[in-house]
């Protein structure tokens, strides 16, 4: 029993984290049905931004996870207006291409500065706890909290202010919203902004939790966030929380009861089974045929 | 007057597809304009251009006497021009109040910054506006349907909420893209009514589309006939109705009795 609740909290600390990074899929999606193949990339830039930043500056851990949501919106926002706005219209496979070959240079840019892992200076030093046997740290509560916060503030923010009413009406008809005075690449830029930075909050924590980061760490991540996104409903910001929260649990179970190089292929297993039973995953639903 | 809207030798193309060529007409203030025309005349197209979905291959649009070309769709709203589509697009999924929501303040700010901090005057405005939109809606015998699903009205509901959200943005004009698409005789004549009331209640002109013939010779002040993108008449109702041109183009021979 110590041990399944030890384990839970495992999966909820990577459930978190790939929930943080799931929604930037989700988002980017549900407004431009689009996949950002390169948001792995980024959580993957915005942790040796956290690196970069601690090597100059040994900042606090609010104001390091701050600043690099900041750095990482900017670089969200420099895709989105660089590479994808330009191909808005164009057939939709240009745009996943882009996507990919944006990763790529962004990973590959990563690996020419930084070809070995680093190890991440401690942004926090955890205290830890022992309740009836099962172990939690300081850290794995920050790490919760965070992304439960950032989730809660999204969630918040996407039903009920006016920003978050014109990106879902964006993902509605992005044809008839400017016609409501409203400036659609504006919204646009400010789902990526938000996408990435929740991105950059999960390579902090990341990092913090799992101290060495590499150039390519963003791929593997990235995929298993994807996955998660598209498990919970692509497009849907709760369907990306819940999938991500799905995945983590069984990775973490799967290890415990198999040798872990089963993991992988019990997740993506698992895809394959949700997408037969629920084609537009958890909380997904069937995309509206627009006229 | 000065007009409030001019179309200036407007043409669109579409690849080899001359859609409109060398529109030209102005909308009076005050008044309710007509286009009418056979299918594919243009009707739709026009509308497109001047909200700016559309950019003309060719002539231009003016709204108070200033050019609109170039002009991004979110900002033609902003500026007056309002408009309701012929297959209704409301945002289905979102309540019919967020709909009335969206579109109106739109003068309120978008900007980047201001989008993360929720300041309290901010949040006041957000109160107000959400007080006028359930007024709005009042107006237009939706208040009970706010926080319904916007795609589970009626659709005669549906029409009306769309007429709603248009007029939240408070425009000067407002472009109707056949109201009365889908109505029966009866409803039909409510439309009139109803579209009187609007005009009177909120004194915007308005510019239409419709082929529903018995509306627009009795609800519009001046009408414009448009046959394969060209103007072939402009004239009050009466004037339109006997002009040979629109009765062959339009009315069809065998109508010509009309």
């Amino acid at each position: 029993m110590d041990y399944f609740a030890q384990q839970a909290i495992n999966a909820i600390q990577l459930g978190s984290i790939y929930a943080l990074i799931a929604l930037g899929y989700s988002m980017v999606y549900g407004v431009l049905v689009m996949i950002n193949f390169a948001h792995g990339d980024v959580f993957m830039v915005s942790s040796f931004f956290c690196f970069l930043l601690l090597l100059l500056l040994p900042v606090p851990f609010v104001a390091a996870l701050i600043i690099v949501m900041l750095a990482t919106a900017v670089l969200g926002v420099a895709l989105e207006r660089l590479a994808y706005r330009p191909l808005r219209n164009a057939p939709r496979v240009s745009a996943i291409i882009t996507a990919l070959g944006c990763g790529l240079i962004i990973q590959n840019t990563t690996l020419s500065l930084s070809p070995y892992s680093q190890r991440m200076p401690e942004l926090f030093v955890p205290v830890t706890w022992n309740f009836g046997g099962v172990t939690v740290s300081s850290l794995q509560l920050l790490i919760i909290g965070v992304s439960v916060g950032l989730m809660i503030g999204l969630d918040f923010f996407i039903r009920r202010t006016r920003y978050g009413m014109a990106m879902r009406a964006i993902a509605q008809d992005r044809i008839t919203v400017p016609l409501m005075g409203i400036p659609v690449n504006t919204m646009i830029a400010l789902t990526f902004a938000i996408g990435a930075a929740l991105g950059g909050a999960a390579g902090v924590l990341y990092a913090s939790a799992y101290p060495v980061i590499s150039a390519t760490m963003g791929v593997l991540i990235g995929w298993k966030a994807f996955v998660a996104a598209v498990i919970g409903g692509i497009g849907s910001v709760r369907g990306a929380v819940l999938g991500a929260y799905v995945l983590g649990s069984v990775e973490v179970f799967t290890v415990t009861v198999l040798p872990s190089t089963y993991r992988d292929l019990v997740v993506y297993a698992l895809l394959l089974v949700i997408l037969i039973f629920k084609p537009y995953g958890l909380l997904g639903r069937p995309a509206v045929q627009k006229v | 007057m000065k007009p409030l809207l001019e179309v200036r030798d407007v043409t669109m193309r579409f690849g080899g597809l001359l859609a409109v060529s060398d529109l030209s007409f102005e909308v009076t203030p005050g008044h309710a304009h007509g286009i009418i025309g056979p299918n594919g005349a243009g009707k739709t197209t026009a509308f497109n251009i001047i909200t700016g979905i559309y950019a003309p291959t060719a002539g231009d649009v003016l709204f108070r006497g200033e050019s609109l070309a170039g002009q991004r769709p979110s900002n033609i709203a902003r500026r007056g021009i309002a408009r309701t589509f012929q297959n209704i697009r409301l945002f289905r999924d979102l309540t019919v109040l967020d709909n009335v929501r969206i579109a109106s303040d739109a003068h309120a700010r978008y900007a980047l910054p201001g989008a993360m901090v929720q300041l309290p005057a901010a949040r006041r405005a957000e109160q107000e506006t959400i007080t006028r939109c359930l007024d709005l809606l009042e107006k237009f015998g939706l208040g009970d349907a706010a926080y319904e699903r916007a795609g589970d009205l009626s659709y005669g509901s549906q029409r009306r909420l769309e007429i709603a959200r248009a007029m939240a943005l408070q425009p000067a004009l407002l472009l109707l893209d056949e109201p009365a698409a889908g109505m029966n005789s009866a409803e039909t004549l409510k439309l009139v009514e109803f579209l009187g009331w609007l005009r009177d209640h909120f004194s915007v002109t308005m510019l239409l589309i419709e082929h529903h013939m018995q509306l627009v010779m009795t609800f519009c002040d001046r009408i414009t006939v448009l046959d394969f993108g060209k103007t072939i008449a402009e004239g009050t109702a009466a004037e339109v109705r006997s002009n040979p041109k629109v009765i062959e183009a339009y009315l069809g021979p065998e109508d010509g009795h009309e």
